[in-house]
């Protein structure tokens, strides 16, 4: 996994409330064997028109959104299935990572495991962020993972939560399977236990 | 000792090794699989040149793609036979049972563990899917993962996992006649929303829920993960134990006694405490409906539709307009009456043969309406089977439905079973989002009673209705 140190970029908003999973990539794009190339497809059904082309009202078409690597995200974002899909398809696009008022469990545990960053504001830092961001497109956001901030114009500047573990897997580039593996001895020991 | 809640007593029972300042490493007992979450995960084990380290723990079907006509008029497209195809190759390549696409013991993920006896009082159980819930029911603490934590489970049998919060929600009084499990459980998502309980696990007590049987509890934790929660669950009784009793893949004999003894532990303490309660009553409550594009957007279905200003909060305002648009319904409205297109009774949360039963009993003697497509879709073959020795299916035919062979079907709709754009379906499954029964396709949630009544008269309708005619 790619490591998370900081990012600063320009942002898409997209203030809709509860954004599941189904939004993020309809079921029809999961026929899939490989987790790449779900980026065409992320928002399908907002960001095409009927014959295919780029419905020019939706907020991921405009051009101002392009080279974007953060979502600002209305709350309760990614609910519903527990598709992998949904931020394979985010990565896919570009997008690092992701502010919100609040992240569905699943959805939440599967970015961390891909590299894409699940940034939990306080509503009020969220309004302002969504205010900014919509007023002007060109506006930059920072997120800082060491100190766990978040800076926006006009000297914003607020922390987020994530766990110790998540955050050094991030910032080291670490996967987490082979910390699992690491308990391999351990993990025997139990199994004999029980049986 | 310390009094516990029922979640506390099987985490505690599986903890591997708790690092301060680190997740759990938990041990998972039950690993279910199907084609469209796994193949990514195999891919994983194959570019680490890792092994499955327990394969007789994990379990595989074939349930989302598949296609629910009969063999002869089967149509799979080319990505879904790869995806199909690539289960197979990695079952067989890495040693995992798979009861595959035509098997006589085939049929949803979500069905088929508890009915062949694999889901059980207080083992660990995961799946590539939210839906995982539902064995919750059984007193087994029960979640989905995404397709990195399948690669985990198959490669280590364990997960990483943050210990979550507990949420009682507790059911009291006796529901009315008419009043499923269903309904509660859109009662419960009504109340809360669909964020409500993101972060806990929920146990479900009360008189309304001892009184479930073991189906209309799968009905109620299944839908647990729509409430936000990670997991719901039941402490396991009578109910539980007669359900499982001599089911395929349950301790037989001797080991059952002994099985049972050690189930009987599992029940939250007098003394012990959640970290929160919710408190419905059964009594108060009527057949529950969906309005809108989560399933957090019910009502009772008499009641008239809210209007934005129900809402105090501008964002919610936003989402409950869009809502209105999608759904193309008049906010403040009765929904009763609506013309509907389709009825889909089916799926992990209501496709059991309880649920045949009442579908059966409101359809019986009765005629779809004109114009209205109805697809009945059990859950499994089994189901599939005792329907049709109790002549449910010719019940169902004879009114004018659709009679299917199992899957997940127009729950999901990737299998050719989808709405058209613009349609109105009353639907047994658990979500109602965009486009989640097909592209444009919308959904109203509701009971099987409910979904029967809307074929019989074409509009959403009260079953009680008919109930009592
Ligand atoms: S029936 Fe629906 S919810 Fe259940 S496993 Fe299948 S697709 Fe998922």
């Amino acid at each position: 996994m790619a490591k998370f140190t900081t990012l600063t970029s320009h942002a898409v908003p997209l203030p809709a409330e509860n954004v599941d999973t189904d939004q993020i990539i309809p079921a029809r794009f999961l026929k899939v064997t490989d987790k790449h190339g779900l980026g065409d497809s992320l928002f399908c059904d907002w960001r095409y028109l009927k014959d295919g082309s780029n419905n020019p009202d939706f907020v991921l078409n405009e051009p101002a959104s392009q080279g974007a690597q953060i979502l600002v995200a209305g709350n309760n974002f990614g609910s519903g299935s527990s598709r992998e899909h949904a931020p394979w398809a985010l990565v896919g696009w570009g997008f690092r990572a992701i502010i919100s008022t609040g992240f569905a469990d699943i959805f939440k545990s599967n970015s961390l495991k891909n590299g894409l960053l699940p940034v939990e504001v306080s509503p009020e830092v969220h309004k302002a962020l969504m205010e900014a961001v919509q007023l002007d497109r060109s506006t930059k956001i920072t997120i800082d993972l060491q100190t766990q901030s978040v800076t926006g114009l006009d000297g914003l500047e607020a922390t987020f939560p994530i766990d110790e573990f998540s955050k050094h897997c991030l910032l080291e580039g670490i996967d987490q399977l082979g910390y699992l593996l690491s308990f391999d001895d351990q993990i025997t020991r139990y199994e004999q236990q029980r049986t | 000792m310390e009094p516990k809640t029922l979640f506390q007593k099987v985490w505690d029972d599986h903890v591997v090794v708790q690092e301060p300042d680190r997740p759990a490493v938990l041990y998972i007992d039950l690993h279910l699989i199907h084609e469209v979450t796994s193949p990514q995960a195999f891919t994983g084990l194959r570019e680490r040149g890792l092994e499955v380290r327990r394969p007789e723990k994990t379990i595989a079907t074939m349930d989302h793609s598949t296609p629910t006509l009969p063999k002869s008029l089967w149509v799979i497209d080319d990505q879904a036979k790869a995806q199909l195809r690539q289960l197979e190759r990695n079952c067989e390549e890495f040693g995992i049972e798979l009861f595959p696409l035509g098997d006589s013991r085939n049929g949803i993920v979500h069905v088929i563990g508890p009915e062949r006896g694999f889901t059980q009082p207080g083992k660990t159980i995961v799946c590539g899917d939210s839906h995982t819930s539902t064995h919750g029911a059984f007193g087994a603490l029960a979640f989905g993962i995404g397709t990195s934590e399948v690669e985990h489970v198959l490669a280590t049998q364990c997960l990483l996992q943050r210990k979550p919060r507990t949420l009682e929600v507790r059911v009291d009084g006796q529901a009315m006649p008419g009043v499923t499990a269903k309904d509660i459980i859109l009662a419960l998502c009504a109340e809360i929303g669909t964020g409500g309980a993101t972060g806990y696990v929920i146990e479900y007590t009360g008189s309304a829920i001892r009184g479930l049987d073991m189906e209309g509890r799968m009905t109620v934790c299944n839908m647990s993960i729509e409430a936000g929660a990670r997991a719901g669950m039941i402490a396991p009784d009578e109910t539980t134990f007669d359900y499982l009793k001599e089911r395929e893949r349950v301790p037989q004999g001797a080991d059952w006694d002994g099985a049972v003894e050690r189930w009987r532990q599992l029940r939250t303490d007098e003394g012990a405490t959640f970290d929160k309660t919710v408190v419905i009553d059964a009594s108060k409550l009527e057949p529950m409906i969906t309005y809108g594009t989560n399933p957090g957007m019910g009502m009772q279905i008499s009641e008239p539709m809210p209007t934005t200003d129900s809402f105090d909060d501008p964002s919610q305002q936003a989402a409950f307009e869009k809502a209105m648009g999608y759904m193309g319904l008049e906010p403040g409205t009765q929904l009763l009456g609506k013309k509907i297109d389709v009825v889909f009774i089916g799926s992990c949360t209501n496709s059991r043969i309880g649920d045949l039963r009442m579908a059966a009993g409101v359809l019986s003697g009765r005629k779809v309406a004109d114009g209205v497509r109805t697809l009945v879709v059990p859950g499994s073959h089994d189901i599939k089977k005792q329907a049709e020795a109790e002549g449910l299916d010719l019940i169902f035919k004879e009114a004018g439905a659709e009679w299917r062979e199992p899957g997940c079907s127009m729950c999901i709709a990737m299998n050719g079973d989808n709405l058209e754009p613009g349609q109105y379906a009353v639907s047994t499954s658990n979500r109602n989002f965009e486009g989640r029964q097909g592209k444009g396709g919308r959904t109203f949630l509701a009971s099987p009673l409910t979904a029967a009544a809307a074929a019989v008269t074409g509009k959403v309708t009260d079953p009680r209705s008919l109930l009592l005619s």
